[in-house]
């Protein structure tokens, strides 16, 4: 907006620090069918929401041996279901060695804890320490808020934070966010909360009557939604790798 | 479904309170419209024909023979639907908008080509819909539609102002269960009603003959259009035609209920 002092030249660009939000595959070892197997079931529980994602590979875990690492395979395997492998993030002297020959970014590791590492308890606190940014200040995301109703074939994402929805969710609508999914009216559509694998992200809605709902990855269809809390407000989440469904008044 | 019917009734009715109104019919290929409006007979030259520039404005349109503010502009039978560009379709509209008072645009099933068109430079819009899951669904995918691919949308203007319109209404068949009912209808696609047409054989006698049902004025289809055109207007009517008809005393004793 306001023209340096420094200099009167516009510069054709200027760097600026980023904090993004990203997905990390966590590999344990590293086999190519197993890979592409694991990968390729993964996709088909959120389809459409892994497509052209950036994805960096986290070898804090990674217990294989560091010849077995072919980056080359992961990149292809990867590029071919649409997900662009941009760097590693961990990993010993040889293994960043071989990602560097790939030409993959090296992020630094350590960062302590991700989001996910403890699903059961209620984390109040979302923030995690950038490690990448430290300047940066850890104010939550917002959410994104959203007062119209989502119609049939409408898609709405919020990638980062919480999804408000002040309207109905109707049937062939597909509501996603990184966080949790509130919806203050009837969820008649797909609902898809955690989607870069928050297990502790929920679904609250004022009457369930899904298509679908699905927290990192875990999904349950409108037939075996029904059973419980069907039409009726309830919050929906995740307990030991199982869609629960509780209901909203005296949680 | 009933877009057309609705199109030729609700021209028809803005023209009799004395509004300058033209309708359009979108359907490229299909051409109803002219049928319903008992004109049929009367095209020369056709909306693309406008568009490509081989004939005027006035040279197309065809003034309609019981109300005199009211023009038609035909669809054309034999070209191609892609023969509509939103370029065209603006011009045309640009120059309708000096000299009429409503532009009326009857809109081809579905959400192909004709459909974007025909909703692009809506101000408001009526969305018709029958009591069934399916027209309901369809119709809910139209709303987004209009809210996500309009010019009202696109430049980020006050959205197109929406309108409910259930036709094909048969209260008996509701009360059975056989059908959705006006208040399903209205809770699923949230969108505030504007009338409710019941079914009826009027309405087909009336389309065969090439006259808007508005213009049966005896009939329940044909107040029911009347309403909806008055409430359009802005004016506040009571809904009608929403329940069955009471059965009388005698009758329910001889069917035991």
């Amino acid at each position: 907006m306001s023209e340096t002092a420094s200099s009167g030249l516009q510069h054709c660009f200027q760097l600026k620090s980023a904090s993004v939000s990203m997905t990390a595959l966590e590999l344990y070892y590293f086999d190519n069918d197993e890979f592409e197997d694991t990968l390729r079931d993964k996709i088909s529980q959120a389809p459409g929401f892994f497509k052209d994602i950036p994805l960096i590979i986290s070898l804090e875990k990674y217990e294989g041996l560091s010849s077995e690492l072919d980056f080359f395979k992961i990149i292809g395997t990867c590029r071919r279901h649409n997900i662009h492998v941009i760097g590693v993030r961990g990993g010993n002297d040889d293994q960043r060695r071989l990602a560097r020959g790939a030409a993959l970014a090296l992020l630094p590791g350590g960062g302590q804890r991700d989001r996910q590492v403890d699903p059961a308890e209620d984390t109040a606190e979302t923030s995690e320490p950038a490690a990448a940014a430290p300047e940066a200040p850890t104010e939550p995301t917002p959410a994104r808020i959203i007062s119209q109703p989502v119609r049939s074939g409408q898609q709405v994402y919020a990638p980062e934070g919480d999804l408000i929805i002040l309207a109905p969710v109707q049937a062939g609508a597909e509501v996603l966010a990184a966080g949790n999914i509130h919806v203050y009216g009837p969820l008649r559509g797909r609902a898809l909360a955690g989607i870069h694998g928050a297990q502790s992200a929920r679904v609250f809605c004022q009457s369930l009557e899904a298509e679908l709902v699905s927290i990192a990855g875990h999904y349950k269809i409108s037939e075996d939604l029904q059973d419980n809390g069907w039409k009726t407000a309830v919050q929906i989440q995740l307990r030991d790798d199982l869609l629960v469904v509780t209901p909203l008044e005296k949680a | 479904m009933g877009k057309t019917t609705t199109s030729a009734s609700i021209s028809t009715g803005l023209a009799k309170r004395g509004h300058k109104t033209v309708v359009i019919d979108f359907d490229v290929g299909l051409r109803n419209l002219d049928l319903i409006m008992n004109c049929e007979r009367r095209v020369v030259y056709d909306f693309v024909n406008v568009i490509q520039g081989e004939a005027s404005l006035n040279q197309a349109l065809i003034r309609d023979k019981r109300v005199d503010t009211l023009y038609i502009l035909p669809a054309s039978q034999t070209r191609e639907k892609e023969a509509l560009t939103r370029e065209g379709v603006e011009k045309i509209i640009n120059e309708l908008s000096e000299t009429f008072d409503y532009i009326v645009c009857d809109s081809p099933a579905g959400i192909e080509h004709g459909a974007l068109m025909a909703l692009y430079y809506a101000d408001e819009a009526v969305v018709v819909t029958n009591p069934e899951v399916s027209s309901v669904r369809d119709s809910d995918r139209i709303l987004g539609i209009l809210q996500s691919k309009s010019r009202r949308a696109e430049m980020g203007q006050d959205p197109v102002k929406e309108h409910l319109l259930l036709t094909r209404y048969n209260p008996a068949r509701v009360e059975k269960g056989e059908m959705l009912s006006v208040g399903d209808v209205e809770e699923i696609l949230a969108i505030p009603l504007l009338g409710v047409i019941p079914e009826s054989q009027i309405v087909l006698n009336a389309s065969n003959q090439g006259l808007p049902v508005i213009l049966e004025g005896e009939s329940d289809a044909g107040q029911a259009y009347d309403d909806a055109v008055a409430r359009l207007l802005g004016e506040e009517r009571e809904h009608r035609f929403m329940s069955a008809q009471k059965k009388g005393f005698f009758s329910r004793m001889f069917k035991g209920g």
